[in-house]
């Protein structure tokens, strides 16, 4: 049976959709996902421009207030969350990638191969993912979207590895991948078609989590000054309102507003996740 | 054998069923048995017949799993209407059980005899060096060295572990122990070691009574008094351990009863019988009797559900047509 | 035991190797050679550039060929001479950490262990109880979710401002001299709760939400129904799920040290507190590469050495662990 109609024949996929973490998960980022596309084309303004007074609380014309020099925070706010949401997706892809693979080999080889690979994700693992991007970010010469993503993805990987390989290590002994290997297929065909299509809804949770871990990392080197240098982005409009004391003059909505968002945005990844694992494993499921 | 006439156990018309999205699986639909001190009740049935059903039910009632309607009488107390602290106090000590996962049975990170104190004082009793001598005794009877109480359930073997579930269920003398499967897993000299087991603690007077639920009629006939074929979440029939194997009268024993391996006879001879078709889907299942599309003898009749009927002293039937099949005496 | 041990040994001195060797080979093979960089901006210097530049080809070895280099570095570490600080010129690296390093451990080891032990047992009974569970679990997802430095300025406002309750920056007051005096004291205490609170908070809800899900888990394995099926109460269903369900919970511990520890850096920034992140940045903003350098592999060591501590605690409540040892003894 083909990898789609494998797929299809879940009934794991109706409880997903009617799982209630799910649904209000969906609905949460789909609303940020909204504000991220549409909010830069419906804000009257550009988010360097001095948009209007400084020191502006949120009001009709300032939806979230503006900054010491009078930008619009919400514009600032909605393109950088185009930015981060990017970022989120191309380091998290990257990450998934590199972490399925790996945990794949790891979890069907065994052996010294898995050993090895094994060590090499606990090395990984153990860095403290920040002071490693410090110190690459400090030296590269041009920071752009891209290439933090790629960066930040190859950092956050051993999560996704780890979990593959166990995965693959309890499926690999199962009855109906071991009929494959009878009929002589392929190893390459056995790990896609069979064992992959049967952790797709695995893979699913596991990238959420990796988009959720690029963006976070990622904000937290935009915070420090290590982000894309050019445009604008999350991390970096709550740097400049730290920097500019905004808290301490009482320009909340400078700092918290933009944080607010990003947070909501993780928190509903994340309800989608914890969602999508009692839908997917019957022994989660509730009565 | 029973020695007394002291009924322990007594299910009249007891029904559970599983309340699931798509309906209602009627697993355990209309049991009425009895099991007397002293006895060994065998209950035996395909995959899906309802056996495990009917000791969850006496036991751990769990959603999905719900009591319908009908009692079961553990001296006296039903079941069914007692609270959950109320039942709580009866488990272990008159009703236990021995689970059909005895290989995954403990908590991995408790040593052997801090469970069973814990256990033990669940129940009120201290595990001072009085108790814990007499589960010393337990032991021996179950041929296990005492160092087994230092251990972690995982440093143990899975006959070894089947052992100790074994003496812990029947630990404080219950008066009815239910064995669910419990020689499934295991090997064949495991399993004649196990089911004799069982039978000893009886004629101890460690366990009062027992049922013991199994697929396999062939252990069972080594040491039930009596048994009770179920199918499709029913009984077909229930009587005299002997009498059932040596007489079967409803269609599906005869059957179950003949596709027994016989020793001494080859496959190039003579064919083994299986029963020809699958049991029933019990979601929301109709009235009849559930065995008509596998049976041989079935006439229009067997589309209403055949009344249970006592042919004789304790032994009672669920088929309109028995009589001919009784007379019928085709292998 | 003597395997897993063995497995253990090896990371650490591999996870080391890498990260000396990250840190000696970033700076060499960027594209645009930042150590050139570096030593123009002194050109402004009268022959002040010349004395760097000799000072800088002495440090990095740059006349030599890279294998030497390599190794000088190395030798050097063993040596514990991390260089001189660019920015605090002519304070030894290895002098800085060592007074900026006490900062780092007395905001993340009391936070790391407090939100450890109250996550879980928030997270256990949020998983017995179901109606709690509902309440509460938003809440932990809130904190878990929340970014390190966004909740730290979130604290900041409305406990340092909003209120004036306590104290946003540095270790301690300015004007105050260090000692053991009383008023030292409660001032550094004042100025450490903010910091600490932030860490607190947002570990606390990832070990909530993780042992609310081993619970429900274990709540249903084999041998709660057997317990529960010998007539055990509730209570003791629950004490032996919670241990069970702890174990991974410390390894997810060790997990984590790396994500805490990030956390810690983007939090001394919030709060300018001079820890060993505090300093690290500043070490990027003012390119100063020694300390950067020397930052990192102190932040490095710490990570190994917690990880370290957390997986002997693990060899101890682990009993299938212990078990094998005595199989092979």
């Amino acid at each position: 049976m083909s990898f789609w109609n494998k797929i299809k024949k879940n009934e794991n996929i109706y409880y997903a959709v009617t799982n209630t973490k799910v649904q209000i998960g969906v609905v949460l980022f789909l609303l940020i996902l909204l504000l991220s596309i549409i909010g830069p084309m419906i804000t009257r303004y550009s988010y360097t421009e001095f948009a209007g007074p400084g020191y502006e609380p949120p009001s009709s014309d300032y939806w979230f207030g503006t900054t010491i020099q009078g930008r619009d925070v919400f514009t600032q706010t909605v393109f950088g969350l185009r930015s981060t949401i990017l970022v989120g997706f191309i380091g998290g892809l990257i990450a998934s990638i590199i972490g399925v693979i790996i945990g794949l080999i790891a979890g069907y080889k065994g052996g010294w191969l898995d050993e090895l690979l094994m060590m090499l994700t606990n090395v990984v693992l153990t860095f403290p993912t920040l002071a490693v991007l410090i110190i690459v970010a400090a030296y590269l010469p041009y920071r752009g979207i891209v290439n933090m993503a790629v960066l930040v993805g190859l950092t956050v990987w051993p999560w996704t590895a780890r979990a593959v390989r166990s995965q693959t290590m309890s499926l690999k002994n199962s009855r109906f991948v071991d009929l494959s290997r009878i009929s002589s297929n392929h190893i390459i065909r056995i790990l896609f078609e069979d064992i992959a299509a049967n952790m797709f809804s695995y893979i699913f949770m596991v990238f959420i989590l990796q988009f959720l871990g690029t963006i976070l990392a990622t904000v937290g080197l935009e915070f420090i000054g290590l982000g894309p240098t050019r445009g604008i982005s999350l991390g970096l409009i709550m740097q400049q309102a730290v920097n500019w004391n905004a808290l301490e003059l009482g320009m909340w909505w400078w700092g918290i507003i933009p944080g607010l968002i990003l947070t909501i945005m993780i928190v509903s990844l994340y309800f989608i996740n914890t969602g999508l694992d009692e839908a997917f494993n019957p022994k989660l499921r509730e009565f | 054998m029973a020695d007394t006439e002291e009924t322990v156990l007594e299910v009249k018309d007891l029904k559970a069923y599983y309340r699931v999205m798509k309906g209602d699986v009627k697993a355990v639909d209309g049991l009425n048995f009895t099991v007397r001190r002293g006895e060994i009740l065998g209950v035996v049935g395909e995959s899906g017949c309802g056996k495990s059903t009917l000791a969850y039910s006496l036991i751990s009632l769990n959603k999905p799993l719900q009591h319908i309607s009908g009692e079961a009488n553990l001296l006296g107390q039903d079941l069914m209407k007692l609270s959950s602290e109320e039942k709580r106090k009866l488990k272990m000590k008159n009703i236990s059980i021995i689970p059909q996962y005895a290989l995954d049975a403990f908590s991995p990170t408790k040593k052997i005899k801090t469970f069973i104190k814990d256990m033990v004082k669940q129940h009120g009793r201290r595990a001072d060096k009085e108790f814990m001598d007499k589960v010393k005794t337990r032991f021996e009877i179950v041929n296990l060295s005492h160092s087994v109480l230092d251990r972690y359930s995982m440093e143990l073997s899975g006959g070894m572990k089947q052992r100790v579930v074994m003496l812990i269920s029947s630990l404080l003398d219950p008066d009815l122990i239910i064995a669910d499967e419990i020689t499934s897993a295991l090997d064949v000299t495991s399993q004649r070691y196990v089911t004799t087991l069982l039978a000893d603690l009886r004629d101890e007077g460690i366990i009062g009574s027992a049922i013991f639920i199994t697929h396999d009629l062939a252990t069972l006939y080594q040491i039930a008094d009596r048994i009770m074929v179920m199918y499709a979440g029913r009984l077909a029939e229930l009587g005299n351990a002997d009498e059932i194997v040596h007489n079967p009268r409803h269609p599906y024993t005869r059957a179950l009863i003949n596709s027994l391996p016989r020793i001494g006879i080859q496959h190039k001879d003579e064919r083994l019988t299986g029963i020809k078709g699958t049991p029933p889907d019990l979601t929301d299942i109709e009235e009849g009797c559930r065995f008509r599309f596998r049976c041989q003898y079935r006439t229009e009749e067997c589309d209403k559900s055949p009344k249970m009927e006592k042919t004789h002293q304790r032994h009672y039937i669920r088929c309109w047509n028995y009589e001919s099949v009784g007379s019928d005496k085709n292998e | 035991m003597g395997k897993y041990f063995a497995k253990k040994l090896v990371i650490y001195p591999a996870t080391f190797f890498v990260a000396v060797t990250i840190n000696w080979a970033v700076p060499r093979f960027m594209p645009g050679d930042p150590i050139l960089s570096m030593i123009a901006q002194f050109q402004g210097l009268e022959g002040g550039q010349q004395i760097i530049q000799e000072r800088f080809i002495e440090n990095f070895g740059l006349d030599q060929s890279l294998i030497i280099q390599y190794f000088e570095f190395w030798r050097s570490l063993f040596r514990g001479d991390l260089g001189i600080s660019l920015m605090i010129y002519p304070r030894p690296v290895f002098d800085i950490i060592k007074s900026s390093i006490i900062y780092d451990i007395i905001i993340v080891f009391p936070a790391v262990s407090l939100s450890w032990i109250v996550g879980n047992k928030a997270g256990a009974y949020s998983g017995f109880n179901k109606k709690a569970d509902s309440f509460v679990m938003p809440f932990f997802y809130f904190l878990a979710s929340s970014p390190y430095f966004w909740f730290a300025i979130v604290v900041v406002y409305v406990f340092g401002f909003r209120f004036g309750v306590f104290p946003t920056s540095h270790a301690y007051g300015t004007g105050m001299t260090p000692g053991f005096t009383l008023p030292f004291i409660i001032n550094f205490i004042r100025h450490w709760f903010l910091p600490f609170f932030t860490m607190f908070l947002v570990g606390l809800g990832g070990w909530a939400i993780g042992m609310r899900n081993m619970i429900i888990y274990e709540k249903k394995a084999n041998y709660s129904e057997y317990m529960k099926a010998l007539g055990a109460k509730d209570k003791l269903v629950r004490r032996y799920a919670f241990r069970n369900g702890v174990l991974p919970q410390v390894t997810g511990l060790a997990i984590q040290l790396g994500t805490i520890i990030s956390g810690a850096i983007l939090v001394q920034m919030v709060f300018s507190y001079p820890g060993l992140g505090y300093r690290m940045v500043q070490a990027v903003q003012t390119q100063d590469f020694f300390l950067l350098q020397g930052c990192f592999l102190a932040l490095i060591t710490m990570a190994l050495a917690a990880n370290f501590i957390v997986d002997i605690v693990y060899m101890i409540i682990d009993p299938s662990i212990r078990a094998s040892y005595e199989e092979e003894g």
